[in-house]
C-alpha cells in the first residue's frame, strides 16, 4: 500500500474503518445483510409505493415488462401485468411481506420451542430417550407432506400455515441444542456449579443456555430460508396461503397456463424468491463462519 | 453382518411407530369430526355415520389406533374418497414415474456433486473452488419450481431440445423415457447437488490434510488415484450419510416437480388429493414416503462397512 493510501486509510473515521475491516473479513455477512435489508425495506414500503396488488384491469392484460419511466407512480407494467391485468411489480413486492413474515415467524417459533425441548432433553437423561425417539420419528416425515396434511385437514389461514411449517423444523433445533447441552454438561464449570449446590434450573439458564446462542442464531437463519421455500412450495401446490393473497408461490401457480406466452409472470416472483432465500443463506453461512469456526470447517 | 442388519431393522420399528402415531393423531386431534373430514365436503349425514361406524370412532382412542395399525400392517392404507379404490393400489399404479424420477435424479446428482466437491477440495481457495461453492449456495436458494419453469422455457419451448412435459413409460424404450426425465431430474436435483457437493468438499478437505495423503503424494502417486482411491474412499462416510438425509429433500421436491412437469406419479396423486381433500391418500402417502426415507437411511448405515472396513458390526 502506498503512503498516501495508508494516510487516507488512517484519516477515515474510526467506525467506518472498523466496518470496512469487518466487511473485508466477512463479505458474505455483509452481502447477505445488505440484500436482505433492501428486500425488507421494499416489503415494508410496498403499500406506500405500489398500486393495490389485487386491482385488476382487463384493458392491460399480459403486458410485457417495460422499464421506461420506472419511477412514474402511475405506471402499472414495470414488471409487466398478469392475465387479469394486475401489476406484477406491486404483487411481487407484496408477496415479499408474506414470505418474510412466514420465514421470520417460523424461525423464531421453531428456535424457541426447540430450545426448550432440547435443554430439557439434554439435561435430564430420563426425558432424553423418549424425546429423541419422538424427534427421530418426526424427522422421518417429509416436512412438505406434513404441512400439506395439516393444511388440508383444517384449511386454516396464515397462522396455521406457520404452525404447519414450524413443526417439522423443531426436531432439527432440538438435536442441535441437545448436542450442545451434552457437551457443556461435562465441562468442569457445570460440576462446580452442581457442587456448590446450584439448582438444575439455574445451571441450565446461567451456564448452559448461553452456550447455545451462537449455533442457534446460525440454525435460525437456515430455518428461515427453508421456511420461505416451503411456504412458496405449499402455495404453489395450492396448500398454502389462500389464493386471493399475493404470495410468490400463488403468483407462480396462477401463471402456469400463461407462462409460455408471458414468462415474466414467473420470472419476477421467482427471482425475488431466489434473491431473498439467497440473502438469508449467505447471512447464515457468514454467521456460521464467524460464530462457529469449528462447524464452519466441518461444513 | 446379518445380525447387525436384523438389529437395525428392529430399531426402525419405534421410528415407524412414532410416524404412525403422528399421522394417526393428525387426523384425530385436529378440531372437527374426523368422520366428516374423511367423508369429504359433499357427503350426506348417512355417509358420515357409515364412516364413523367403519372407523370405530365411538371406541376409545387407543383402540381405534390399534385397529388402524392392525389394518395398516396388513397393507390396508384405507380407501380413497374420490377414486373409491384402495390407497395402496393407487400408489402402486403411479409408482413407476416417481421411482424413475428419483433414481435418475439421485444418479445424476451424486455423480455431479461428488465430482464438483472433489474438485473444489482439491483446488481449495482458488477461483474454481469459490465458483463451485457459490453455485452450491445458489442451488440451495432457487426453488424447484422456478428452476423447472426456467428449464422448460429455455430448453423445451425455445430451443425445442426436449419435450415440454409429461412422462413416457420405460416399456416404450430407454431413449424416450430418459428424454422426458432430463429436465425434471435437473430441477429436482439442484438443491441435492448443492448439499452433497458441500459435504464432499468439507469431508475431502479433512482427509487431504491427513499424513497418509502426503505420504502417497511423496511416494509419487498420481493426482487422480490419490484423489479417488486414497482420499475419496476415506471421505465417503459423511458423504453417504448426507446422500441418505438428502432423500427427505428429494421427497418434498418430487411432489412439486411432478406438478411442474405434469408427471403422473405419486406426487401428483398427493397434490390432486389436496384439492379434493382426499385425506386417506395424503395419510397413506405420508406413511409410504416416511417408510422409504427410513429404509434408505438404513441402507446408508449398512453401506458404511463397504466404504470403511474398520466399521464392523
Amino acid at each position: 500500500m502506498s503512503e498516501a493510501a495508508i494516510a487516507a486509510e488512517e484519516a477515515r473515521p474510526g467506525r467506518l474503518k472498523a466496518f470496512g475491516t469487518f466487511a473485508r473479513r466477512n463479505p458474505t455477512i455483509v452481502i447477505g445483510a445488505v440484500l436482505l435489508a433492501f428486500m425488507v425495506t421494499l416489503a415494508l414500503l410496498a403499500p406506500l409505493i405500489t398500486n393495490p396488488p389485487m386491482q385488476a384491469s382487463p384493458a392491460d392484460r399480459l403486458k410485457p415488462p417495460d422499464f421506461s419511466n420506472f419511477f412514474d407512480p402511475e405506471k402499472r407494467d414495470r414488471f409487466g401485468t398478469d392475465n387479469l391485468g394486475r401489476d406484477i411489480f406491486a404483487r411481487t413486492l407484496h408477496g415479499a411481506r408474506v414470505s418474510l413474515m412466514v420465514g421470520l415467524s417460523v424461525a423464531i417459533l421453531a428456535t424457541v420451542i426447540g430450545l426448550a425441548i432440547g435443554l430439557v432433553a439434554g439435561y435430564y437423561r430420563r426425558v432424553d430417550a423418549v424425546v429423541m425417539r419422538l424427534m427421530d420419528g418426526l424427522m422421518s416425515i417429509p416436512s412438505i407432506l406434513l404441512a400439506i396434511a395439516l393444511v388440508a385437514l383444517t384449511r386454516g389461514g396464515l397462522l396455521l400455515l406457520i404452525i404447519a411449517i414450524t413443526i417439522p423444523e423443531v426436531p432439527r433445533v432440538v438435536r442441535l441444542v441437545r448436542a450442545v447441552v451434552l457437551a457443556v454438561r461435562e465441562r468442569p464449570f457445570v460440576d462446580a456449579a452442581i457442587s456448590v449446590g446450584s439448582r438444575s434450573r439455574k445451571i441450565i439458564i446461567r451456564h448452559v443456555l448461553p452456550m447455545t446462542v451462537a449455533p442457534l442464531i446460525v440454525q435460525a437463519t437456515y430455518i428461515c430460508a427453508s421456511a420461505i421455500l416451503i411456504e412458496a412450495g405449499l402455495s404453489f401446490l395450492g396448500a398454502g396461503v389462500p389464493p386471493e393473497i399475493a404470495t410468490w408461490g400463488n403468483m407462480i401457480a396462477q401463471s402456469r397456463l400463461f407462462f409460455a406466452r408471458a414468462p415474466w409472470l414467473i420470472f419476477f416472483p421467482g427471482a425475488a424468491l431466489a434473491l431473498v432465500v439467497l440473502a438469508v443463506n449467505l447471512l447464515g453461512d457468514g454467521l456460521r463462519d464467524r460464530l462457529d469456526p469449528r462447524l464452519a470447517r466441518r461444513m | 453382518m446379518g445380525a447387525y442388519i436384523a438389529r437395525r431393522l428392529i430399531a426402525t420399528i419405534p421410528v415407524m411407530l412414532v410416524v404412525a402415531v403422528c399421522v394417526f393423531l393428525l387426523l384425530h386431534l385436529t378440531p372437527g369430526d374426523p368422520a366428516a373430514v374423511l367423508a369429504g365436503d359433499n357427503a350426506t349425514s348417512d355417509q358420515v355415520a357409515q364412516i364413523r361406524a367403519q372407523l370405530g370412532l365411538d371406541e376409545p382412542l387407543w383402540r381405534q389406533f390399534g385397529m388402524w395399525l392392525w389394518r395398516l400392517m396388513q397393507g390396508d392404507l384405507g380407501e380413497s374418497l374420490f377414486w373409491g379404490k384402495p390407497v395402496l393400489d393407487l400408489v402402486l399404479e403411479r409408482a413407476e414415474p416417481t421411482i424413475s424420477l428419483a433414481l435418475t435424479t439421485i444418479t445424476f446428482a451424486v455423480i455431479i456433486a461428488v465430482s464438483l466437491g472433489v474438485l473444489a477440495a482439491w483446488q481449495a481457495g482458488t477461483l474454481v473452488d469459490r465458483l463451485i461453492m457459490g453455485f452450491a449456495v445458489l442451488g440451495f436458494s432457487v426453488p424447484v419450481f422456478v428452476v423447472g419453469y426456467v428449464l422448460i422455457f429455455v430448453f423445451a419451448i425455445n430451443l425445442r431440445w426436449v419435450p415440454v412435459q409429461g412422462y413416457t413409460p420405460l416399456a416404450e424404450g430407454v431413449g424416450p423415457w430418459l428424454e422426458r426425465l432430463v429436465l425434471p431430474s435437473i430441477a429436482l436435483g439442484l438443491a441435492y447437488v448443492a448439499l452433497i457437493a458441500r459435504i464432499t468438499r468439507a469431508s475431502m478437505l479433512e482427509v487431504l490434510a491427513e499424513d497418509y495423503v502426503r505420504t502417497a503424494q511423496a511416494k509419487g502417486v498420481a493426482t487422480r488415484p490419490m484423489l479417488t482411491r486414497h482420499a475419496l474412499k476415506n471421505a465417503a462416510v459423511p458423504i453417504v450419510t448426507v446422500v441418505g438425509i438428502g432423500v427427505a429433500l428429494l421427497i418434498g421436491g418430487v411432489v412439486i416437480t411432478e406438478t411442474v412437469f405434469n408427471i403422473p406419479g405419486v406426487g401428483r396423486l398427493v397434490v390432486d388429493a389436496i384439492q379434493r381433500r382426499d385425506y386417506p391418500i395424503i395419510q397413506g402417502c405420508i406413511l409410504i414416503f416416511s417408510a422409504v426415507y427410513v429404509l434408505v437411511n438404513l441402507l446408508v448405515d449398512i453401506s458404511y462397512t463397504f466404504f470403511d472396513p474398520r466399521i464392523r458390526y
